[in-house]
């Protein structure tokens, strides 16, 4: 079997013709099959979304009940076939309930990564390796300057910095799915017991995490208060409303950012970012090897980012590499950005 | 090395004013001579390696990682130091005892067959921020905020003194300025500045509006034409060891005399003027398109400078002799100046003219129309007016009331997107370069010029957004946006002036062409023709 046959790319995202079903679709399709619930790869409108029923809680979080024709809830490993094409999930360790996507005909394997990372993150199963003929891996991160340091000496790194100045309250920006909830998550675990603060953009994918099972610690909404109140106090809002009148009610605010552009200063120096905070939910560029190798695949497809890279490396390892150039993933909140 | 590579960490993060003045005083009070010494020149632009530049550290790169991978990640990161310290593959993460210093003479001294070694085995032993800092000395664009003036004023407030007064001394002292620092903090008398013939902190100008003009006494002002040429310093004398000097410095004092040595040959004076660099060849003044002709080469040669004559149109006196006279109202500076210009005649000076008029009225018309205004075969290489207070006395910096620019309206196109390229600096990592064209007779685009300023941090997002979701062709770092008629992006563009031009496809040369506003209402078939374009041509071709 051809892994053409299985999966082949086309401008709504990548398609099985078989069972007439796209992965990740950017525009409304009858039959999806979504990997996680970042906007860019899980969209409203679809005839009908297959997804683990944690993705599908996030969706209809975000998009209401009614985001989708029928919803499809298909656990981790459970297998599903669609017109000879057996279906299954398998966690990508990038948020809750992230899933890469294995479809399985006439003996070739496809595996979809969808996003994904290797380092340990307490808000999310772990990655698992599916061995597979063809590996469809993002690439988000794919250059050797991306070596992402461990979430934890970056939360040293914020801890340090709110000693320092006590005076002050600490605004970190982060993605409202996913990235906020693993600050917070990596927060308690370096120590910080005092209360969280949170934007209200944040609170219902938060009150998610936490009814799926996520310890968070006490986790508050930021309230009209004297600017002394947050004073010393950690405070996470979504990236967009670190520009706004909003960060004005808290005491000369250091402005933080948790993503994996934060390794190239002109990322962070374009958003006026004075604490970088290099975590990220994507596998940086030795795990994004590793991982190709771990898979055992002979052909790699790239779906989004430093594709060119990534391919260049498949090549020097003998890997069959394809650059597939997909247009509209990496738009969770900018270009090129759930990260 | 650690204190230096945190403090440069710290100032590339820090974005107000007073943090960095913050920043910059607390690392000055703490750290010894001769360390805090050079860490101030090379935060100031006073230091250069001969034998370390930016090409050893791409050969450095090109030994350790792939080049095809390097060249992407330079081309993502948008700067070679940056990229070198993120990619650089090295287990050792302790940044050992190494000083600025130890960099410093080591650069300055190690023979260069040496140097690659040397500065690997440093490499190695500096973790990323380290590696960072070490590779911007050697690169000498340290993009972190700082200018000589921030960095004076931070030498100012350690020591309780006014900005000016380091200003003054500052060249008579050379980097690790160990007598400076001494005099800053009451150990010694002040370096002494032996002789008037140096560089002077130059008086810059605010932009005025017609409204805010319309509020001042015209009887007050004098005013002449704006030039757009390059700011300079022609400083010639006795230095402070009797010896002549003769020396032209840019607006930052930076020295150009290499540039210009046949401009520096005909400096027969004793003075320090303050004008113009322009080019004239034949008739009148050219335009800057063609004196950034002979910048753009990187060697002066006989033919250059024959093909390109270069001179001063001065308009202001510094130093006459050996005295400082930037304390005379404007007036007698001027009057002085005059008649220093009348003894000179075989100096490549000439000077600029003031612009009769009664009433703003009569200035605006000459604003407009240069040609009949007073400027008449010049009138190419004007750019605007300059309106100064009889009154000022020469003062370094911005001061405020005493000077300002009033420039020329930009013309402004409607052209479409064709090619984005990867931006550097702060742009690094988006598509901030923008070719765009407007249409010609056979109905297809062609590109009439480059623009990588002008929009928003918001609108960069947006337009980096529309690169990557409508490209349809990639050219290395250069992508191909899709400009068909029915489907593309349109976008406004200002410039300062057009000539013709055998160097570009369509004939044309914009100068300073920037984005000033994205017409997402329009439709590329809605943007303007090369025929338009042409309409804006000056009337006299120039010769290129």
């Amino acid at each position: 079997m051809q892994p053409a046959q299985i999966l082949h790319p086309r401008p709504e995202g990548l398609y099985c013709p078989k069972a007439d079903l796209y992965v990740d679709p950017v525009k409304p399709v009858p039959r999806a099959l979504i990997t996680h619930g970042h906007s860019d790869h899980a969209r409203w409108g679809h005839g009908s979304v297959l997804a683990t029923p944690e993705t599908l809680a996030i969706m209809a979080s975000r998009y209401g009940a009614d985001f989708t024709g029928s919803a499809q809830a298909l656990r981790y490993a459970e297998r599903l076939e669609i017109g000879g094409v057996k279906f299954s999930l398998h966690s990508a360790g990038h948020v809750l309930g992230s899933a890469q996507a294995l479809a399985e005909c006439g003996g070739t394997r496809v595996v979809v990564s969808g996003d994904y990372k290797r380092e340990a993150d307490p808000t999310c199963a772990p990655f698992e390796v599916v061995p597979c003929d063809v590996f469809i891996t993002e690439a988000t991160f794919a250059l050797p300057v991306f070596t992402h340091p461990t979430a934890e000496n970056e939360m040293r790194k914020l801890l340090a910095s709110v000693a320092m100045f006590p005076d002050r309250a600490h605004v970190v920006g982060a993605y409202a799915l996913g990235k906020a909830q693993r600050v917070m998550a990596e927060l308690r675990r370096c120590g910080w017991v005092k209360p969280i603060y949170v934007h209200g953009a944040l609170l219902a994918l938060t009150e998610l995490y936490k009814a799926h099972g996520v310890e968070l610690g006490d986790v508050r909404t930021v309230e009209t208060a004297p600017k002394s109140f947050y004073a010393g106090a950690i405070v996470l809002g979504p990236p967009s409303a670190l520009q706004t009148p909003w960060v004005r009610r808290f005491p000369d605010p250091v402005t933080c950012f948790a993503s994996g552009w934060m390794r190239i200063r002109a990322r962070a120096r374009q958003r006026g970012v004075e604490l970088p905070l290099v975590i990220s939910d994507h596998a940086d560029w030795p795990d994004l090897q590793r991982t190709i190798l771990d898979t055992g695949a002979g052909e790699i497809w790239i779906t989004h980012g430093e594709a060119d890279a990534l391919a260049h490396w498949c090549e020097s390892q003998g890997l069959t590499a394809k650059a597939l150039h997909l247009v509209g993933y990496g738009d969770e909140e900018e270009p090129g950005a759930a990260a | 090395m650690n204190r230096f590579a945190a403090l440069l960490d710290r100032l590339a993060y820090e974005p107000r004013r007073l943090g960095k003045l913050a920043l910059l005083e607390n690392y000055f009070r703490e750290t010894p001579d001769p360390d805090r010494g050079w860490a101030l020149a090379a935060m100031t632009g006073a230091l250069s390696f001969k034998n370390a530049k930016a090409g050893l550290i791409r050969s450095l790169a090109a030994e350790r990682t792939d080049p095809v991978l390097f060249g992407l990640s330079y081309d993502f990161v948008g700067d070679l130091a940056e990229t070198v310290a993120l990619m650089w593959p090295s287990e050792t993460r302790a940044n050992a005892q190494l000083t600025i210093t130890d960099v410093v003479e080591g650069l300055q001294t190690i023979p260069k067959a040496q140097l690659p070694e040397t500065v690997a085995h440093w490499l190695d032993r500096l973790d990323e921020n380290g590696r960072w800092a070490l590779l911007k000395l050697i690169t000498g664009a340290l993009r972190i905020g700082v200018s000589a003036r921030l960095a004076r004023t931070a030498l100012a407030q350690m020591a309780g003194k006014d900005a000016d007064e380091i200003e003054d001394v500052w060249h008579a002292d050379a980097p690790p300025y160990t007598h400076l620092f001494a005099w800053l903090e009451g150990r010694a008398e002040a370096p002494s500045v032996a002789t008037n013939v140096r560089f002077y902190p130059p008086m810059l100008s605010h932009p005025i509006t017609p409204e805010e003009l319309a509020a001042l006494d015209p009887a007050e002002f004098c005013a002449e034409w704006k030039w757009d040429g390059i700011r300079v310093q022609a400083a010639a004398g006795k230095d402070a060891g009797d010896a002549r000097v003769a020396r032209l410095y840019s607006r930052t004092g930076e020295d150009l005399s290499g540039a210009f040595p046949d401009l520096v040959a005909g400096f027969d004076f004793n003075a320090v003027l303050d004008g113009e660099l322009l080019i004239k060849r034949g008739g009148g003044v050219e335009d800057f398109n063609t004196l950034q002709q002979r910048l753009n080469r990187k060697s002066v040669t006989a033919k250059l400078m024959a093909e390109f004559p270069a001179f001063i149109r001065v308009y202001d006196l510094l130093a006459l002799g050996d005295e400082d006279v930037r304390a005379l109202p404007f007036s007698e500076r001027r009057e002085k100046l005059e008649t220093f210009v009348a003894a000179h005649p075989l100096a490549p000076i000439d000077l600029s003219p003031m612009i009769e008029f009664a009433s703003w009225d009569e200035l605006t018309f000459a604003r407009a129309e240069p040609k009949d205004g007073g400027a008449g075969i010049d009138a190419d290489a004007v750019e605007g007016v300059m309106i100064k207070r009889r009154d000022a006395p020469y003062l370094a910096g911005r001061p405020k009331g005493y000077w300002f620019k009033w420039k020329r309206d930009p013309m402004v196109i409607d052209a479409v997107l064709m090619y984005a390229q990867r931006g550097s600096g702060k742009r690094s990592s988006f598509y901030s370069d923008y070719t765009f064209g407007v249409w010609a007779e056979a109905g297809e685009l062609t590109p009439v010029g480059k623009a990588y300023f002008g929009f928003t941090d918001e609108e960069l997002i947006e337009l980096d957004k529309f690169v990557r979701n409508n490209t349809e062709n990639r050219f290395g770092p250069v992508r191909e946006v899709t400009h068909t008629k029915a489907k593309g992006l349109v976008l406004e563009v200002a410039f300062e002036g057009l000539q013709r031009s055998a160097r570009h496809k369509s004939g044309v040369a914009m100068r300073f062409p920037r984005i000033s506003r994205i017409r997402w209402d329009k439709k590329p078939s809605d943007a303007d023709t090369l025929e338009a374009l042409e309409k804006l041509l000056r009337s006299e071709p120039a010769q290129l």
